[in-house]
């Protein structure tokens, strides 16, 4: 006690031997070091991003216009005329398609996981399995239902759907049972209460409490979906004209991108690059509306 | 008049009416949930079944020769040796991780410990950005301007570091379009920075305050806190978060088909191309040669299911052994 009230030093000074400067100078400096180095990696992880940006914005920008987003692609890449308008079809349809059934699939997997599982056995086996799928590679995916469905058929926009279908199920279930965990429990015990039996407090009660966090997981699952490349380019085929049918061949934006970057011509280069803007687009406006969402409805935690 | 009291009082036992709905409705969530076991089984089955023909073809040549020869040369026939594309994943992996950890655990430590509340959104998106780009756009990126950018730095590394023994060898000639190793190492790097980024964060997130402010008290500078109460709590976590990295860099198709360019060779030059397992699949899948070539490129799908299925349940084991602990160390 009398040790501590000798060193009390007038209010607001600090005592000498706590003061920064008496921190030895290799320490001091080490700290400082490590605090440049930290600020160098987040300068690391935005200059790629601005220049990735920069020359999307800059050379397809030039690319745009009506003609180019609905024009027949031409048989010969190395021609500068026509566009990506089939392209923008087939991504518009096989990733519309893939949601009809990821979501709602995946919805119910994450209903069965955090309303009936919960932490049974089998729902933390489905939950490590669903983990270790959002892990497969999307090339491996598109090999399976090359496999199991191409092999059988033909390739076809239909094949392609299910390839994302099956590449989005685990994060929307992943995602979907992160915001039903974050229902309160009150609200459940409410309904029931009130004899609504579970299926009916499931579907009217803990889902609109959920719903905007689900959407919001989903539009994020739809915008990885619409930038896979590799399962299309195995089991899609490839067309020049429109197709709005899901059997026969069909193309996407990441395709065309993937197909046109490999040509040496100028013109293939700045249709990749057009294309690239273009999904690039579809794909920034559906996860800023996924956010908006998760921001303007977002379950008020407790 | 009994009979109607009775019809009054509501039945309140589970087994009335409505109980089959509910049990419907409990099979179908079921159904959904057991799907993923279901996809994850068929994948294993329909391909390995489909890569059959060529494992049996090539037997312990396809994990031990390391020349892809799919069509017949000289009356011999084709030769499938994955050894190259499987040292190409390595290679580009292994390069990836080195650029990408250091500069993830940079930017989750600025997240968690540096960063003015300000600032922390804002990086915050940027990440999601990055995260958001599709690989393809990447690839174009890569192939159009990193590469042929990069080839005068890889001439110079060349040029200083080439001479020196051993070392020398892994900074050879390099390509004059710039597509390689080196260059697919930094941008699969660049795509797996915000996987690695988000779970290390959250990691380092769970340090209890109280372990921070005691290092702090006892006159830690702030790296000191860092490295004496983040990073011992947080060990098992970051190996978790890495190995998922690892997992996503393995399995990055589209964007290293394009800037690896396409050479089926083993070599120690990281400036040369190469071929990655999963670049090969997409590269080749259209002109797969003679038979039985494409069900030989299916077989490479089967190995590289094998070997991201590993790496991720491992990375999932760890990471959720790390949570718990955490929790436990929080209570």
């Amino acid at each position: 006690m009398t040790a501590v009230a000798q060193q009390t030093t007038p209010a607001g000074e600090v005592p000498a031997n706590l003061r920064r400067s008496s921190i030895s100078a290799r320490r001091r400096v080490t700290d400082q070091v490590v605090k440049v180095a930290i600020w160098l990696s987040v300068v690391l992880a935005v200059v790629p991003l601005a220049l990735v940006m920069y020359y999307v914005i800059a050379k397809g920008a030039k690319m745009i216009s009506w003609e180019f987003l609905t024009a027949d692609i031409p048989r010969q890449l190395a021609r500068p005329t026509g566009g990506i308008g089939p392209a923008v079809v087939g991504t518009l349809i096989m990733t519309g398609l893939a949601s009809l059934l990821a979501i709602p699939v995946g919805v119910l997997g994450a209903i069965y996981l955090n309303e009936y599982g919960k932490q049974n056995a089998l729902a933390r086996t489905i939950r490590l399995m669903a983990d270790v799928m959002t892990g497969v590679p999307s090339v491996v995916m598109g090999l399976f239902i090359y496999t199991a469905v191409v092999l059988s058929t033909e390739q076809s926009g239909l094949a392609g759907a299910l390839a994302l279908a099956c590449l989005m199920l685990p994060v929307v279930i992943r995602s979907s049972e992160e915001m039903l965990r974050l229902v309160p429990d009150e609200l459940r015990q409410a309904s029931l209460a009130l004899g609504a039996r579970k299926w009916r407090t499931i579907l009217t009660v803990v889902l609109p409490a959920a719903i905007s966090g689900i959407a919001s997981g989903s539009l994020l699952a739809i915008a990885r979906a619409a930038g896979e490349t590799a399962p299309i380019v195995l089991v899609v085929g490839l067309t020049q004209r429109t197709n709005w049918s899901l059997s026969g061949s069909n193309t996407a934006l990441p395709v065309q991108i993937y197909r046109n970057a490999t040509e040496p011509f100028a013109a293939a280069t700045d249709r990749a690059w057009g294309a690239a803007l273009t999904l690039v687009v579809i794909v920034l406006l559906t996860t800023l509306i996924g956010r908006l969402i998760a921001n303007r409805f977002a379950i008020k935690e407790r | 008049m009994t009979q109607t009291t009775e019809r009054r009082v509501p039945r309140l036992n589970a087994r009335g009416h409505g109980a089959a709905s509910d049990r419907a409705f409990n099979g179908l969530s079921l159904g959904a949930g057991l799907l993923v076991l279901a996809i994850l089984a068929l994948i294993l089955i329909t391909t390995t079944r489909e890569a059959w023909p060529a494992i049996n073809y090539a037997g312990l040549d396809f994990i031990t020769r390391k020349d892809w020869i799919p069509l017949e040369v000289a009356g011999a026939g084709p030769v499938y040796g994955a050894l190259s594309f499987v040292y190409g994943t390595a290679v580009v992996s292994f390069l990836a991780l080195i650029f990408a950890v250091p500069v993830s655990i940079g930017i989750a430590l600025f997240l968690t410990e540096l960063a003015p509340r300000r600032l922390r959104s804002t990086v915050t998106t940027i990440i999601d950005l990055l995260a958001s780009i599709p690989s393809v756009v990447f690839g174009l990126w890569g192939i159009i301007v990193v590469g042929p950018a990069l080839v005068n730095v890889y001439d110079a590394i060349h040029g200083a570091l080439g001479g020196i023994p051993v070392i020398g060898r892994l900074f050879g000639e390099p390509v004059s379009t710039g597509r390689g190793f080196m260059t697919a190492g930094i941008i699969v790097a660049i795509m797996i920075i915000p996987i690695i980024t988000s779970i290390t964060r959250e990691v380092f997130a769970t340090v209890p305050e109280a372990d921070k402010h005691a290092a702090l008290a006892l006159g830690a500078t702030r790296w000191e806190m860092i490295k004496g109460a983040v990073f011992p709590h947080s060990f098992g976590g970051v190996v978790g978060a890495i190995m998922l990295g690892l997992g996503r860099a393995m399995g990055e198709t589209i964007a290293v088909a394009l800037v690896i360019g396409a050479a089926t060779q083993v070599t120690p030059n990281l400036f040369a191309s190469g071929n990655a397992l999963a670049s090969v699949i997409a590269l080749n899948f259209g002109d797969p040669g003679v038979p039985p070539g494409r069900s030989a490129l299916i077989a490479l799908g089967v190995l590289l299911f094998a070997i991201t299925i590993i790496v991720n349940y491992g990375a999932r084991l760890v990471v959720r052994r790390a949570e718990i602990r955490m929790k436990g160390a929080a209570a």
